[in-house]
């Protein structure tokens, strides 16, 4: 590499002979626990999916569901009081179980990370064009004025304007979001193949927010690079993935592209995530559909449905039994849910809870919530 | 006067919204500011080390040879200035030649500790697990002994032939050395925990680990990411530690272990004086201010050092 002093961004070359589809990244039962004094934490417990070379798929789930686990456990970004499962498979490697000194070869070049807070994840001390070609120096090896020259244009690209002042400039003289794509500048640095983007924009405030993913994937189609976009907001992923996966417990409860995934929602939570979003044609002093009660202890995960004390359609099976991740209806649309929203088997479920006023597991459900709870989606 | 209670609300709320920026690069300017005391601070360490690297140039009297017309001369004596002590040295001549003692010693060893007990500390904060626990476990037996003991033991096995006439120039320097190496050693630990404790609480911020997931290898985290972060409390408390030196050399001095009469050093000047403290006050005093007004000097220097580098948390 030495030699070469313009051209594509380093690393992008690459994609010249790189076949342009097939899997790029599959995941399959994948598990991640961690070692407590209270006992195994099942932060991440099975979960397999499938992410084809230019597309984005979508995590969502609340907090503590292991959505940011998970992403962390495909890179092997973990402490070590971690155990790990299952097979992750990145253009036919196997890295499920990959040492960090053999991860080196892959983070930066192969898979890199934007992470939340970019106020963190910034070194304080080091002026943010350095901090852009510090990876672009150790992973190639180039000169510091092609460094630098990538730099810029790198921070150009990321939309930062009068990018040659900034590149002197230490984090904490931007604003929130001009750190957010300094960040994502030095994800993009040395060509990932991979882009783990974890919950890039709640740091962030709403009309920032929209600008950064707007970047994000408009940075993803030029560089065809792949996506896996962890949000809390089903709002940020609608019209930006191609395939979304609801976490709930450390497993995926459904998993469909995206306009699936709006349109026929199945599962109790998904449907439950989608009514806690506010709408602007909501009253002022509208109540929220919060979610009753709290996401079960991952140490000692429940027997059976993981959402059943919190679902309105839960029925005594649910307690006992888990269902599986299946596709009965429409192909491609998988979902663990034996009343799944839309169907006959969950109406009636909610008819019966209705009816006695509770669930099976003791949740009260009111007819107020009707409306609320049976509604059409979107 | 309601009008411009008005305002300043409304100054007070606009800048809350819109001023977030400016205000902090003004804290920023506060903090940055060198106050007059820390001037001072700074310009007599400055004129200190000039006037020590310059004594022999400079028209003293031998700090050796004694005027035996005029032994305990009190200060502002004519022909001594600052006095004489009870062989009619001059005092001036001899504190000005103790500061190259005091000052190499002082300086050299924290030096010393800086770079090893910086090394280590930063060694067992980024690496943690059985490096840390091993580390700190050396950290802590050290700390556990009397730092004067300790120094005192150090220097007698350094150097077990300790010669009380060390006239000669290698004599001299080998003093020192061995004094260098003994404080130095003492103040490893302590460099050593502090260092730890802030490179552990860096290494675990996110950007370190951003640094990783961009394939950066340890050594590479540990030098660019974690120790620039690390070195401002470093130099805040190596400065603090030269004041510490300074104070410790004089005991040293007390215990004889330090520069040996007839060479001076401001401990040894204090200490060969013990029996005269009432009958040439001068001789004990003169060292005594030098020595606290140069550790308030490191003092205010070390304040400065930790504002000026610190570009962060002033603007979080």
């Amino acid at each position: 590499m030495r030699g070469r002093k313009r051209g594509a961004a380093p690393g992008t070359e690459r994609f010249a002979d790189a076949p342009l589809d097939g899997a790029l990244l599959e995941i399959d039962e994948v598990k991640t626990q961690f070692k407590t004094p209270r006992g195994l934490v099942h932060a991440v417990d099975g979960v397999s999916f499938t992410l084809e070379r230019g597309k984005t798929i979508g995590i969502v789930g609340e907090s503590g569901c292991g959505k940011s686990v998970l992403s962390r456990s495909i890179m092997g970004l973990l402490p070590s009081n971690v155990v790990r499962y299952g097979s992750i498979r990145f253009e036919g490697h196997e890295i499920g179980q990959a040492k960090s000194s053999e991860m080196r070869h892959f983070w930066g070049t192969q898979m890199a990370i934007v992470f939340q807070d970019a106020m963190t994840a910034l070194n304080p001390v080091m002026r943010v064009g350095q901090q852009i070609m510090e990876s672009l120096r150790f992973h190639f090896d180039v000169t510091k004025e092609y460094a630098e020259e990538t730099a810029l244009a790198l921070l150009t690209s990321v939309g930062i304007p009068e990018a040659e002042r900034r590149m002197n400039e230490y984090p904490h003289q931007l604003s929130g979001g001009m750190r957010q794509r300094v960040m994502i500048a030095i994800a993009l640095a040395c060509g990932p193949k991979l882009l783990f983007a974890d919950e890039p924009t709640t740091a962030l405030d709403v009309t920032v927010q929209a600008q950064i993913l707007d970047l994000l994937q408009q940075q993803q189609r030029e560089r065809y690079m792949s996506m896996v976009l962890v949000t809390h907001d089903l709002g940020v992923v609608a019209g930006r993935t191609d395939d979304i996966a609801v976490m709930y417990a450390g497993r995926i409860v459904e998993r469909a592209p995206t306009r699936s995934l709006f349109e026929h929602t199945r599962h109790p939570y998904t449907e439950a995530l989608l009514k806690s979003i506010p709408k602007l044609g909501m009253p002022s002093h509208s109540k929220l559909d919060a979610i009753a009660g709290r996401p079960p202890d991952l140490v000692k995960p429940p027997v059976g449905c993981k959402f059943a004390a919190r679902c309105p359609y839960a029925q005594p099976k649910c307690m006992s039994e888990e269902p599986p991740l299946v596709d009965p209806d429409i192909p491609g649309h998988a979902y663990r849910c034996f009343f799944p929203v839309g169907s006959q088997a969950g109406t009636d479920a909610l008819a019966r809870n209705l009816a006695a006023g509770e669930t099976a597991t003791g949740l009260p459900v009111r007819k107020e919530g009707e409306a609320v709870l049976t509604g059409s989606t979107v | 006067m309601l009008e411009s209670a008005d305002t300043d609300v409304g100054t007070a709320i606009f800048g809350a919204v819109t001023g977030m920026d400016e205000r902090s690069e003004e804290e920023v300017f506060e903090k940055r500011r060198i106050g007059v005391l820390a001037w001072l601070g700074i310009g007599w360490l400055a004129f200190l080390v000039i006037i020590a690297i310059l004594a022999p140039v400079l028209p003293l009297k031998d700090p050796m040879i004694g005027d035996y017309l005029h032994p305990k001369a009190g200060i502002f004596s004519p022909g001594h200035l600052l006095g004489s002590d009870d062989s009619g040295r001059d005092v001036l001549s001899r504190v000005i030649w103790g500061a190259r003692a005091s000052i190499v010693i002082a300086v050299g060893s924290v030096l010393f500790g800086t770079l090893v007990g910086g090394f280590l500390g930063l060694l067992a904060g980024f690496k943690g697990r059985t490096t840390d626990s091993a580390l700190s476990g050396v950290f802590n037996i050290f700390l556990a002994f009397p730092q004067l003991v300790l120094a005192l033991t150090l220097v007698s096995v350094l150097a077990p032939q300790a010669t009380s006439g060390g006239v000669k120039p290698g004599e001299w320097a080998h003093r020192i050395g061995v004094v260098i190496l003994a404080v130095g050693i003492v103040s490893i630990p302590v460099l050593g925990r502090i260092t730890r404790a802030s490179a552990l609480s860096w290494t675990q911020r996110e950007f370190v680990m951003a640094a990783r997931a961009q394939g950066a290898t340890d050594k590479r985290v540990m030098l660019r990411e974690v120790l620039p972060n690390v070195i401002p409390a470093m130099l805040s408390i190596a400065l603090l530690g030269v004041a510490v030196v300074l104070v410790l050399e004089g005991a040293l001095a007390v215990f004889g272990v330090s520069i040996q009469e007839p060479n001076p050093s401001w401990g040894n000047m204090i200490y060969s004086q013990l029996s005269n403290l009432d009958s040439a006050p001068a001789v004990w005093i003169v060292p005594s201010i030098l020595i606290f007004v140069s550790v308030l000097a490191l003092n205010y220097l070390g304040d400065v050092v930790r504002a000026r580098f610190d570009v962060r948390e002033s603007a979080l």
